[in-house]
Order: structure tokens, then C-alpha cells, then sequence
């Protein structure tokens, strides 16, 4: 059976489809987040030099990667949006980019957190934190450029430049460790040298990015479909397809 | 060429122009990105002269001795090329041992003490159990194991 996706690439045809995804992505996030709390508090050993603190890691890492990467995928709908002319691409872009600054300010309150104990500062201007610091202004830039146009069309564009100009920010936040001399540590975990972790620190947190990652689909979905209201104004009262589908004829 | 495929293309273009710019600019800042200098890099001269900077490295074993006053403090950061002595007067942090890297702030004595005013720990990537890093400091004291230094001269790490 063969489906016809570009289909969906309407925002009102999206929209249902959207509302069906969202309770599968949400629950499935919540049952993994709670697997992975559970065993980055209770079944993951002591760390050997830093003890409990460490166990920050298990929402600050998922946090930081997740801020990078769903700034990556903002500039490719953006940049999909600014090719193909596609309304939806753009909705998508302006529907992420409050999770990500979210997780963003996540990974620095928490890496802030961290910082006091083990470093014995909250906050240094090393080239990781004040890249990821960057990154935090970048969204909240491409959010505040959004709200100040008026006009939809330009407000789109405008907020799709900022994003793909701003995504050279990502490799340098990724790398900075590797590339100056930093404060922060280099990465636990990378393609090319595996994992410097123990299997279950390591396991804990991988559930936890995942959880991280179907949480943002799940938000993301949500907030796409609160987009689609405001711009078009389909009929939210009434759920049924049938009803979306006449607005969606009638147009 | 469709305008859609040109409109890509020009996008594309615009991050590479962008990207090779990042680059350049990124070269030429590059001593003003580095949060710490190496004791190599201070012995050589290219840390700034007469005004403050971090130097960052491993403390040497064996090389911490506190005074009687119980919080001037005295040890030598090491990037196991060159070694550099420091003095501190404060709260060390926690992680703060031997063998392992720490970061000071402060400027450098006429005498060849680094004077410093701030001290931090830095952490390395490395997380395990105290049982497993208890069984590799065993088998690194048999000789049959080589354990990485924490902080390598320049920054450059084998890992990611």
C-alpha cells in the first residue's frame, strides 16, 4: 500500500494526522523518561571521583545534544521552507524553536549546577558554555524576530535567514571542546572512540535522549497544530476529520 | 534549472560562503578562544605578559603542600612536557587532587611563581564505578596498563 505523503505536506490535511501522532509520541516519552530517571537515580553505580553529582549528566547531556540538534533541524524546515515555498515547513521551524531554547536553558542551568560542585564555579567563559550561551540567544532572536513582523510572509522568511545563518554556531559548540583548551570536559560518548562510561551510566542515559527526543515530537506536533488554528483558522472546536476535511473543501 | 532548485542551490552557496567565513574568523582568534595556557605555552612566551590569565594542567604528584595558615596553598601544574609552580590562597574545590587537571587564574610572578587568585577543577570524560577505577589504578601500578594523561599538551585529545 502505497501512501501518498506529499498529502500531508497541506497544514489542514496535517493537522489531523498530527493529533493522532501526538498521544503515541507523549506516552511512550513519559514511560521512557521515567525508565530512564529511575535508572540514572537508583541503578547506575557512584562515580569514582565526582560521587552523586555526576548524576546530573543523566538530563543535562540528553538536554544539550537535544538543543543542538533540534536547532539543526529548525534550519533545515527553514531552509525547506525558504526552497519549496511550503507554509507548513516554516510552521514547523517557528514550532521549534521554544523547545529548543527550553532544553537549551536546561543543559545550562543544570550544566550551572553541576559547575559549583565539581569545578568550583557556576559559570566560566570558556568556549563551550559561551557557545551554548550563544545558542540560547540565537533562539530566543529567531522567536523575537518572528513576533516583530506583522506580515506572515516576511515574518517566515526573515526568521528562516536568522536560522540558517545561525546554525554555524552548532559544530562550533560541538567541537569547541576539542578545538581550544576548554574547562569543560571533552565528550563521554562519540562515534569514533565509543564510550568513556560505565554500560549502565551509558544505557541511562541513552533512554533518557530518547525520551528527550519523543517528548520534542510530541510538543512539537502540538505546537504545529496550534500554528495551523492561528494562521488558518480551521474549526479546533470539533476534532472529527469529517469537519476538518469540509474546511478543508471548502477552501 | 527549476527556480526551486536554484533557490536551494543559493542557499546551500550562502552556508558554504558562511562556513568558510566562520572558519577564517575562527583562525584568527584563536589564542583569544583559549580559556587556559599551557605550562608550555607560559614558559615559551605566549601566554600575555603582565596581566591576568588562566594556565591550565595536571597537578604534579606529590607537588601539594598547604602552609600552616591552612588555606595558602602550593603545588606545580604540569602538562608533563614543562612544569610551572603556583600559589594560591583560598578554598581549593572539591575535585581538586593530584594527578589530576585543575585550572588557575592569576598572573605570573617576576620570580617564575604563577600567583594565583582563582583555582578550578577540571573534570575529564571519564565516568565509571570507584570498583573499576580501583581495578585500573591496580593494574596501571602492575605496569600493564598505560592510563592517558587528564590534560594533554595543547587540548588534543584522542577523543570527541
Amino acid at each position: 500500500m502505497s501512501v501518498n505523503w506529499s498529502k500531508y505536506s497541506a497544514p489542514m490535511a496535517f493537522y489531523p494526522l498530527a493529533g493522532r501522532l501526538i498521544p503515541w509520541f507523549a506516552v511512550v516519552a513519559v514511560v521512557l523518561m521515567g525508565v530512564g530517571l529511575y535508572m540514572g537515580f537508583f541503578v547506575a553505580p557512584t562515580d569514582f571521583q565526582q560521587g552523586e553529582s555526576y548524576r546530573i549528566i543523566f538530563v543535562h547531556v540528553p538536554a544539550a545534544w537535544m538543543s543542538m540538534f533540534l536547532y539543526v533541524v529548525m534550519a533545515i524546515w527553514a531552509g525547506v521552507g525558504m526552497g519549496l515555498n511550503a507554509r507548513l515547513s516554516f510552521m514547523m521551524a517557528q514550532a521549534i524553536a521554544p523547545t529548543g531554547a527550553m532544553f537549551t536553558f536546561l543543559a545550562l542551568l543544570t550544566g550551572a549546577m553541576w559547575g559549583k560542585p565539581t569545578w568550583g564555579a557556576w559559570w566560566v567563559w570558556d568556549a563551550r558554555l559561551t557557545s551554548e550561551l550563544i545558542l540560547l540567544f540565537q533562539y530566543a532572536g529567531v522567536m523575537l524576530l518572528r513576533t516583530s513582523i506583522d506580515d506572515m510572509r516576511r515574518a517566515d522568511r526573515s526568521s528562516a535567514v536568522f536560522s540558517l545563518v545561525g546554525v554555524v554556531n552548532v559544530p562550533i559548540i560541538y567541537f569547541s571542546v576539542q578545538w581550544w583548551n576548554t574547562l569543560h570536559q571533552g565528550a563521554s560518548v562519540s562515534m569514533s572512540t565509543g564510550s568513556k562510561m560505565a554500560a549502565t551510566m551509558l544505557m541511562a542515559m541513552l533512554i533518557m535522549t530518547v525520551a528527550f527526543w519523543l517528548y520534542s515530537i510530541a510538543v512539537i506536533l502540538a505546537r504545529v497544530r496550534c500554528i495551523v488554528v492561528e494562521r488558518d483558522s480551521l474549526p479546533v472546536w470539533d476534532e472529527k476529520p469529517a469537519v476538518i476535511q469540509e474546511a478543508v473543501e471548502a477552501r | 534549472m527549476k527556480p526551486r532548485h536554484k533557490r536551494f542551490a543559493f542557499i546551500g552557496l550562502g552556508l558554504l560562503v558562511l562556513g568558510v567565513a566562520t572558519v577564517l574568523i575562527l583562525n584568527a582568534f584563536q589564542s583569544n578562544l583559549v580559556f587556559f595556557f599551557t605550562p608550555t605555552q607560559v614558559v615559551s612566551g605566549e601566554a600575555p605578559q603582565g596581566r591576568s590569565f588562566r594556565i591550565g594542567g595536571m597537578v604534579e604528584d606529590g607537588s601539594l603542600v598547604r602552609e600552616n595558615d591552612g588555606l595558602t596553598v602550593h603545588f606545580i601544574v604540569t602538562d608533563t612536557a614543562k612544569r610551572l609552580p603556583v600559589t594560591y590562597k583560598g578554598i581549593l574545590p572539591d575535585l581538586f587532587k593530584e594527578g589530576k587537571g585543575a585550572v588557575a587564574q592569576g598572573q605570573l610572578g617576576v620570580d617564575g611563581t604563577f600567583v594565583a587568585s582563582e583555582v578550578l577543577a577540571k573534570h575529564d570524560e571519564n565516568y565509571m564505578p570507584p570498583e573499576v577505577a580501583d581495578a585500573l589504578a591496580k593494574a596501571k601500578a602492575s605496569g600493564a596498563q598505560q592510563s592517558k594523561s587528564l590534560v594533554v599538551p595543547d587540548g588534543r585529545k584522542g577523543s570527541l
